[in-house]
């Protein structure tokens, strides 16, 4: 807190200022690290004679002649069929985040310009929803699929996602719309506008900041998750995360520890980057549902 | 907006929620009830010469019509609440009957499969909620201090544990910690043992999941935080240090009181969180001593022979009746406060 009368001592900001360099030493260390290693060979990233061979290369340079190596991103890509699991990532990702929005955003309009009572409840029942642990819907979810023989494909997982994803993106957009004025929708009724259209031509134009918000919160679902498509897809259709999984396999076995380390990587990058020129939209949609109520 | 108008722009919502969240509650809850068949099993008259034998074996085409016929299995009420793997009621009075100490009563209870998973689960929300309010606080009011010009990537910093996979996340530290690791090789030449590794012993295992659980979590107290920081009053904090409050002073009466709604908002928040650790149960293989109830209902589901749905969902169901109680104080306030309001 930067107040005027507040004087600090050398000693404090000192400390202050330690801390923090601590605290993201430990905070980002584990990713700079992983990334370092995801270019060394697994005699050196795990390895077993000197840790300090991570950092000297030792074995990357017997066995490849160079200090780094990509070779465990190129088999994993090609061999390990990590093309195949990115892309089912991306087509989930991207139908989730847009059917989501768009089932979102209605749901939400309403609820915020609803005075009757059952918006209230609607609301408590979508808190209780969000509590849900995923894995005990995806127990309800696996003997239903397998009867109606949806299991195991990409639009099952879709739906599923996008359902698993409504009460956060509705409290989220309820509070965004909460804050868009009422007289702005009430004037374009009373112009004869239809509620659809009040929505569409006047509150959504104004709305594209929250919009952009929960997107990205379902992006982030969609993009992370273990659950739900480790469980409801079949290996074909597997997603990254699960991939991930499967490279670690029981016994550790020698090539597919630096795939996964390799596919670590890669799929933690381009969600650095979104969150990194998104950043503040991230944040503001962690807050708005804790200042504002 | 009147009610027909409201309907319309609900329903898709709402009809996803209730066909992909509410009925498969129901399906648990239906699944809880039956078990899987019992395999048919046929007696095979084999004679030769020195005479006849009996043999049992499983009638495969059988089993197989029975499966089919009633793929949800046989009907057996509160059977899997009480057997062995969840409840275990009949073992339990025999420890109780058998046991002479109390310890030892527990020792045993807690070695069932259930209640071993309820006791890491508690545990882990037990250590994990306050430490991740109290570093999150910390790092909010220790980043506040610093200047607005380099906060920026300070909190993108800050944030990266939080915005990837717990499975990613636990893996990348548990590539470091593992034996074979940069700390864990570390501490092995400095605690001079060269056996000590993450899976050798049960509290270290805890130990480190638990240490995952508030690194991971830390970031979301902090935003939070961070952003109640900034709504804080000025007025009142500039009179506090006018009258000579200290700075500990200033932020246990001033701040804190401020910041408190959002406080029990991110303690529920991640006490929810919390109360479903699974992935980095899989992710550091920690299968072996810590196990939660997440993790037993997704082990029933990947069972390589039959999918135990029964088992799984009767765990399930009291995962839901868990989180329920955890529920239970918010839902009562809630409604006590929306009664008063009306």
């Amino acid at each position: 807190m930067e107040y005027g009368l507040d004087k600090r001592s050398n000693a404090l900001k000192t400390f202050n200022t330690t801390f923090i360099i601590i605290w993201l030493l430990i905070a980002c260390f584990p990713f700079i690290w992983t990334f370092w290693g995801s270019f060394k060979v697994r005699a050196d990233f795990f390895s077993r004679a000197d840790w300090w061979y991570a950092i000297s290369a030792f074995n990357t340079l017997l066995e490849t002649g160079g200090q780094f190596t990509s070779k465990a991103y190129s088999e994993a890509w090609t061999e390990g069929e990590f093309w195949k699991a990115s892309r089912n990532t991306i087509i989930v990702t991207v139908f989730v985040v847009s059917i989501s929005l768009f089932l979102g955003t209605l749901g939400a309009y309403a609820l915020s310009r609803s005075t009757e009572r059952y918006a209230f409840w609607i609301l408590i029942a979508a808190l209780i929803f969000r509590a849900m642990p995923h894995i005990t819907l995806v127990s309800g979810y696996l003997f239903p699929f397998f009867e109606l023989q949806i299991w195991g494909i990409l639009p099952t997982t879709i739906v599923v996602l996008v359902a698993i994803n409504q009460p956060f993106t509705l409290w989220l957009l309820y509070s965004f719309f909460k804050t868009v004025p009422k007289e702005l929708d009430e004037s374009a009724l009373i112009d004869g506008c239809s509620y659809f259209q009040a929505f569409r031509y006047i509150i959504m134009p104004v709305m594209w900041p929250g919009v952009i918000t929960a997107g990205l919160f379902s992006l982030m679902l969609a993009y992370n998750d273990f659950t739900v498509t480790a469980l409801l897809l079949n290996q074909e259709n597997h997603t990254m995360v699960p991939k991930i999984q499967s490279y670690l396999g029981t016994n550790q076995h020698e090539g597919n520890l630096m795939w996964a380390v390799s596919a670590v990587v890669s799929a933690t990058a381009p969600l650095f980057m979104l969150v990194m020129f998104f950043q503040r939209q991230v944040i503001s949609g962690l807050t708005t549902g804790a200042v504002k109520g | 907006m009147p009610n027909k108008t409201f309907f319309w722009f609900f329903l898709p919502t709402g009809l996803a929620m209730i066909l992909f969240i509410g009925l498969p509650i129901i399906s648990t809850g239906i699944q809880s009830f039956y078990a899987q068949h019992d395999q048919i099993v046929k007696e095979v008259k084999k004679c030769d010469p020195f005479g006849c034998t009996v043999s049992i074996v499983v009638d495969q085409e059988a089993t197989s019509i029975l499966r089919d016929e009633k793929p949800l299995g046989k009907f057996n009420g509160f059977g899997t609440y009480i057997d062995r793997n969840h409840l275990a009621i009949e073992q339990i009075s025999d420890f109780w009957k058998e046991t002479d100490s109390f310890g030892e009563f527990i020792n045993q209870v807690t070695n069932l499969p259930f209640y071993k998973a309820l006791l890491f689960t508690l545990t882990y929300c037990l250590f994990v909620t306050p430490n991740v309010l109290l570093l999150g606080f910390i790092i909010a009011l220790s980043l506040n201090a610093i200047s607005r010009k380099i906060r920026g990537p300070l909190i993108f910093g800050t944030i990266l544990p939080m915005i990837v996979t717990p499975l990613v996340g636990s893996l990348v530290l548990f590539w470091m910690i593992d034996a074979e690791g940069i700390i864990g090789a570390n501490l092995q030449l400095m605690m001079e043992d060269p056996y000590l590794s993450l899976k050798s012993s049960r509290t270290l295992t805890w130990i480190t999941i638990i240490i995952y659980g508030i690194w991971h979590h830390s970031p979301f107290a902090f935003v939070v935080f961070y952003a109640a920081l900034q709504t804080v009053p000025q007025e009142p904090v500039e009179a506090a240090i006018i009258d000579g409050a200290s700075r500990y002073q200033r932020i246990r009466h001033i701040v804190l009181p401020h910041i408190y709604p959002v406080v029990t908002f991110v303690a529920l928040i991640s006490l929810m969180d919390n109360f479903r650790v699974f992935e980095p149960i899989i992710g550091f293989s920690a299968e072996g001593s810590a196990q939660s109830l997440s993790w037993l209902i997704y082990d029933n589901l990947v069972n390589e022979e039959v999918i135990l749905f029964g088992s799984a969902a009767a765990t399930s169901m009291m995962t839901i009746v868990g989180i329920a109680i955890l529920l239970a104080p918010v839902l009562i306030r809630t409604w006590k406060e929306f009664r008063t309001a009306r």
